[in-house]
């Protein structure tokens, strides 16, 4: 019987208490910028596209949602030839994210993709790219894999000697 | 050294390790026999195929001197012998910090670019870095970095990748015998590459790729298209650029090949690939493939695609009176493929598609492997032999992987000079220290110079006739020495050294081919090799044949190409089926184009356009081998099946099934869904020699319960989004009748018989170093090793006695030259030439003559055969027998057909 009024009483007083539901979509919520939503591909500080379509997204995705292919610049550079997720099979937990070595790939706290179609839900590189850094704004992976890529010579990086010469015996 | 050098001494001591006993070979040294054990032992520089050297001190373990030596000591594995009582501890902390802090050394300055590195996922550097346990960079300074070599089409270098294992350098220089790639600087600046830009010289550099633990040296070709190792669809399969079949392990993704690796076969390959099996795989993805079928309404009319089931049913229409139609097979297509033909057509009208000569040849070679006495050789019994004679065959281009073989008989020979003073076949530097320049007992008579000259002990040159004379009297003198009739104390040169290494050698081998297209050649080499076995020796024979499946079209015993033509000629036929098959390469375009247009209806079938194609009424394409399965035999008889990687769709057949569609059947036919092993099982039916054949796959010992083997790995990603784009529904994986293997992740995961294993990877190991995890022992057979069948074996009791030697009829007209075939390993293959990267190294037309010729001097001349005249420039080849014309065979811009035996040369135009 006691525990019977607590009950009510423990309803009694939520009454009273400031709502948690809010009108959505009226009115939105915060979401932290660590929130796992909408995934994007993101752009280096100089404006190149970061992702070097290495597969260690597509590899790490436990639904195997992403399907990449890489291809190569005149210079170089790699990048992405196609990028397509699949958001009717994506599952946002952020794996893809963890396992990327640029800091390309990353999950926005947007989460409002409802579509009618299930064929509206396939991303690709066009819908995923954006113009800026995201979450990570300094990262060049460029600027320190040691590579002649772009204009970038061998030891212009960061971290880099001068290359060797070949013919020098000094010490 | 290789471990294929070595024979098994099965001496067998007890070893104790982390305290336990264990049985090990004492010929080993400690690394080998713990990895064969099955513990995991990290090592850079030590390979199965190059033996100890010590550079990388990774493989550091502890070593007990007794039960009471706590301490121990740090050693080498790899430099360390096996012997009674060792004691050793692997996972010693203090070894293991070692270990750990040699990966700490080499990453100092091994660059952060994984991301974008073609090895990445399956990079022995990574594998190691993991095992040992090295997470954290701890040293705070800037990273060394090198300048790149263009090092041509096929290999990408990026040396700030570099560990300095010297692995390169000992496989390019040591067994491939490369000169063109080194190491150069000191200390911390060793840099490994050329002394200058320019593509590597050696047929074998493609190995690099496998070789290198980093990804210093990468696949250039697969640059272009690169996928990560575990999102490849991958199968068992057999090169089709030459006749020797080594095995291979093709890539695909997203329906395009990506790359071809070497597949392990301890009787075969080995851990090599030459590199023409190894880039020429592009012509599967080539402009040049056929997609859709052509069709033409009369002679005149242009060629028009149209769709697969019209393509089918005019094909019915045109083949409505059987008794007019005639088939020509080819020795590049399948035996499935043949067969079908064969019993499409009739076997009375079936027609190999080799030229008069090439038939002839073919057919005596069957007659001398089934005839025996003595057995055709593998390539591991060419790399262990003791004394080799190479007849007028040029076997670096016609079989490159031979050749490869053959240079390992120095090393086997070094080998038993060490083990006169008690040095194990793995030191390697030892090894070859002990031998110094001196090389084993290789012989080669060829008429031009060829790249395996400097590992032979003596070379004869001369025209195809001389080398011919040469042969039988070696085997004369080999009658004498016998009798003891010769003088063997009046040494004269080639012949005696020959002759003497025969006498001594316990496992000869003698190879010759076909591409001098001399018969006498053939019977020579069989002469040589019936009277070693006659002596008792251990003899074996090894032909070079020109194509993949040249052998087993010569056992389905077709007339040849002349005959066809004959036929057509005289209104016995008018229909023709084409099968796989450039009929421009086999004879005069003259004949070609008279047989296309005389011939009422022609139908090819093919995947790449060729002249042939482009003059056909009904053009039907097909599947290559990496779209289909079938079975090639190989240069010893040996049939094995490869196993397509593109999912195969309707449009792309195989030919077997889209000649048995040709009897008006429909798709759900149940003689249009007869499968391989169906087609297998008639054949072995109508010839005896294919009953090995008979056997479907499935009897096997094998679990068929837990599903197919699965050609894609368990890492394989992508799978829901590949095809989103398409539909949002995924399909279901496609079917594979034909085979034990599926196009998908999930499947048997045990140990598969080796000739159906996808990949090679273990725990742990994900790059080409994980084979040996698949073998009995590092470098040994694979574990269930079945490669293929066996068709031809020697008959028991022969009657068959020696070949007589006729002399050759002189050329009468004095205008004429003898004609020196030369091939090339880029450019004279038919299917690797629409591969990009071959191609760009194929060579220009030129004729070679030798520096006394009267015509060495001119810039360029006018050749004239097969009714053409070209002009071409002139090279001159020292050592080319005088008069002789050397034209290199089937490249671009030649005039087309098979060479002949004589040509015209002069210095001005049209006579």
């Amino acid at each position: 019987m006691l525990s019977f009024l607590q009950g009510f009483w423990v309803i009694l007083k939520h009454t009273f208490r400031k709502r948690e539901t809010v009108l959505y979509p009226e009115e939105k919520i915060y979401l932290p910028p660590r929130f796992r939503g909408r995934i994007i591909l993101s752009r280096d500080p100089d404006g190149a596209e970061r992702c070097v379509a290495c597969h260690l997204c597509s590899s790490v995705c436990p639904v195997d949602c992403i399907a990449l292919q890489a291809a190569e610049d005149e210079t170089g550079r790699r990048y992405p030839e196609f990028f397509r997720i699949n958001f009717s099979r994506c599952i946002l937990c952020g794996f893809c994210e963890e396992a990327c070595p640029t800091a390309a790939i990353q999950l926005t706290p947007d989460f409002e993709m409802a579509e009618y179609l299930r064929e509206n839900l396939v991303y690709e590189k066009e819908d995923l790219l954006i113009s800026g850094p995201g979450k990570y704004p300094g990262y060049n992976f460029y600027k320190v894999a040691g590579l002649a890529v772009g204009g970038k010579d061998k030891g212009d990086g960061e971290n880099e000697e001068t290359p060797v010469d070949v013919h020098g015996l000094l010490p | 050294m290789p471990m294929d050098m070595t024979e098994p001494t099965n001496d067998w001591v007890t070893i104790h390790i982390e305290g336990k006993p264990f049985r090990a070979d004492k010929s080993q040294n400690l690394l080998h026999a713990c990895l064969a054990l099955g513990f995991d032992i990290p090592h850079f520089c030590w390979h199965p195929a190059l033996g100890s050297m010590g550079a990388c001190r990774l493989c550091a373990v502890k070593r007990f001197r007794d039960d009471q030596d706590t301490q121990g000591e740090i050693i080498m594995s790899c430099m360390t012998p096996v012997s009674e009582g060792l004691s050793i501890s692997i996972h010693d902390p203090e070894a293991a910090e070692f270990r750990a802090a040699v990966i700490g050394w080499l990453m100092i300055n091994h660059p952060h670019d994984c991301p974008v590195c073609d090895e990445g996922g399956e990079c022995h550097l990574q594998d190691m870095t993991v095992m040992t346990g090295h997470a954290a960079r701890e040293y705070r300074f800037k990273k060394r970095t090198h300048r790149n070599q263009d090092l041509g089409p096929f290999i990408n270098h990026e040396m700030n990748r570099c560990i300095q294992c010297y692995r390169c350098v000992r496989f390019y220089r040591n067994i491939a015998g490369g000169r063109d790639l080194n190491v150069f600087g000191a200390h911390d600046h060793l840099y490994f590459g050329r002394h200058e830009n320019g593509t590597l010289e050696n047929p074998f550099s493609g190995n690099l790729v496998e070789i290198c633990p980093t990804g210093t040296f990468t696949d250039k070709t697969q640059k272009a298209h690169n996928t990560r190792s575990w999102d490849l669809q991958t199968a068992p399969s057999v090169c089709v650029h030459c006749g020797l079949g080594c095995n291979t392990l093709p890539g695909e993704r997203y329906g395009l090949l990506r790359r071809m690796r070497n597949r392990f076969n301890s009787d075969i390959n080995g851990y090599f690939l030459c590199d023409r099996g190894r880039f020429g795989y592009e012509f599967v993805n080539s402009l040049r493939r056929i997609r859709t079928p052509l069709f033409r309404t009369g002679k005149e009319s242009p060629q028009v695609s149209t769709d697969m089931n019209q393509a089918l049913s005019s094909a019915v229409g045109i083949l409505s009176n059987k008794d007019r139609v005639i088939g020509i097979g080819s020795p590049r297509a399948s035996l499935e493929a043949n067969t079908a033909l064969r019993s499409l057509v009739g076997k009375d009208r079936f027609h190999a598609g080799f030229s008069e000569t090439e038939n002839r040849l073919m057919t005596l070679i069957v007659q001398i492997m089934s005839d025996g006495p003595v057995k055709t050789g593998t390539l591991k019994e060419a790399a262990m032999a003791d004394a080799v004679l190479v007849l007028g065959e040029d076997v670096t281009v016609t079989a490159p992987r031979l050749a490869l073989a053959l240079r390992q008989t120095v090393f086997s020979h070094a080998v038993r000079c060490a083990e006169r003073v008690h040095l194990p076949a793995w030191d390697d530097v030892g090894v070859r220290e002990v031998a110094q320049d001196d090389k084993g007992h290789l012989f080669i008579a060829t008429s031009q110079p060829t790249d395996l000259d400097d590992a032979a002990r003596s070379c004869f040159r001369g025209t195809p006739d001389e080398i011919v004379a040469f042969g039988f009297d070696v085997h004369a003198r080999l009658n004498k020495a016998r009798k003891n009739q010769e003088d063997l104390a009046e040494p004269d040169g080639m012949y005696h050294s020959v002759v003497t290494a025969f006498q001594n050698a316990r496992r000869p081998v003698v190879i010759a081919g076909l591409s001098s297209g001399s018969e006498a050649m053939i019977k020579a080499a069989a002469n040589i090799a019936r009277n070693l076995a006659e002596q008792g020796k251990d003899v074996r024979l090894i032909f070079c044949v020109p194509e993949c499946n040249s052998m087993g079209l010569a056992l389905l015993n077709g007339k040849s190409l002349e005959s066809a033509i004959d036929a057509v000629n005289r209104n016995l036929a008018d229909t023709v089926i084409v099968l796989e098959n450039d009929l421009f390469r086999r004879t005069t375009s003259q004949n070609a184009e008279f047989f296309l247009q005389k011939a009422r209806r022609v139908i090819v079938l093919d995947h790449l356009q060729t002249r042939t194609t482009a003059m056909a009424d009904l053009v039907l394409p097909v599947s290559t081998f990496s779209e289909g399965n079938g079975t090639l035999v190989n240069n010893e008889g040996r049939a094995q099946t490869y196993y397509g990687v593109i999912a195969p769709d309707n449009s792309l057949m195989e030919s077997f099934r889209v000649l048995n569609r040709f009897n008006g059947s429909g798709p759900d036919d149940p003689s249009t869904s007869r499968n391989r092993d169906a087609v297998l099982q008639d054949l072995a039916e109508d010839l005896p020699v294919f009953a090995p054949l008979a056997e479907p796959h499935a009897p096997l010992a094998f679990p068929v319960p837990s599903g197919k083997v699965p050609r894609q790995s368990f890492g394989y990603s992508g799978r829901t989004a590949m095809n989103a784009h398409v539909s949002v529904h995924e399909p279901r994986p496609p079917e594979d009748p034909d085979s034990l293997l599926a196009f998908s992740m999930e499947g048997f995961d045990g140990s598969a018989p080796s000739d159906l294993v996808t990949r090679f990877q273990a725990p742990g190991w994900n790059s080409v170093q994980a084979v040996f995890k698949h073998q009995t022992e590092p470098g040994g057979p694979l574990l269930e090793e079945s490669s293929g069948r066996c068709l031809l074996f020697p008959a028991e009791e022969n009657d068959a006695s020696y070949f007589d030697h006729h002399d050759p009829c002189e050329i009468s007209e004095t205008e004429l030259r003898p004609v020196i075939p030369l091939h090339h390993l880029f450019g004279s293959d038919e299917l690797s030439m629409a591969a990009p990267a071959v191609a760009s190294l194929a060579p220009a037309p030129y004729v070679a003559l030798s520096p006394s010729d009267p015509l060495a001097d001119c810039d360029t001349v006018f050749l004239s055969f097969n009714d053409e005249t070209i002009k071409v420039p002139v090279k001159v080849v020292k050592d080319l027998p005088p008069r002789a014309a050397g034209i290199p065979a089937s490249v671009p811009g030649m005039i087309p057909g098979p060479l002949p035996g004589q040509c015209r040369l002069s210095r001005e135009g049209q006579p």
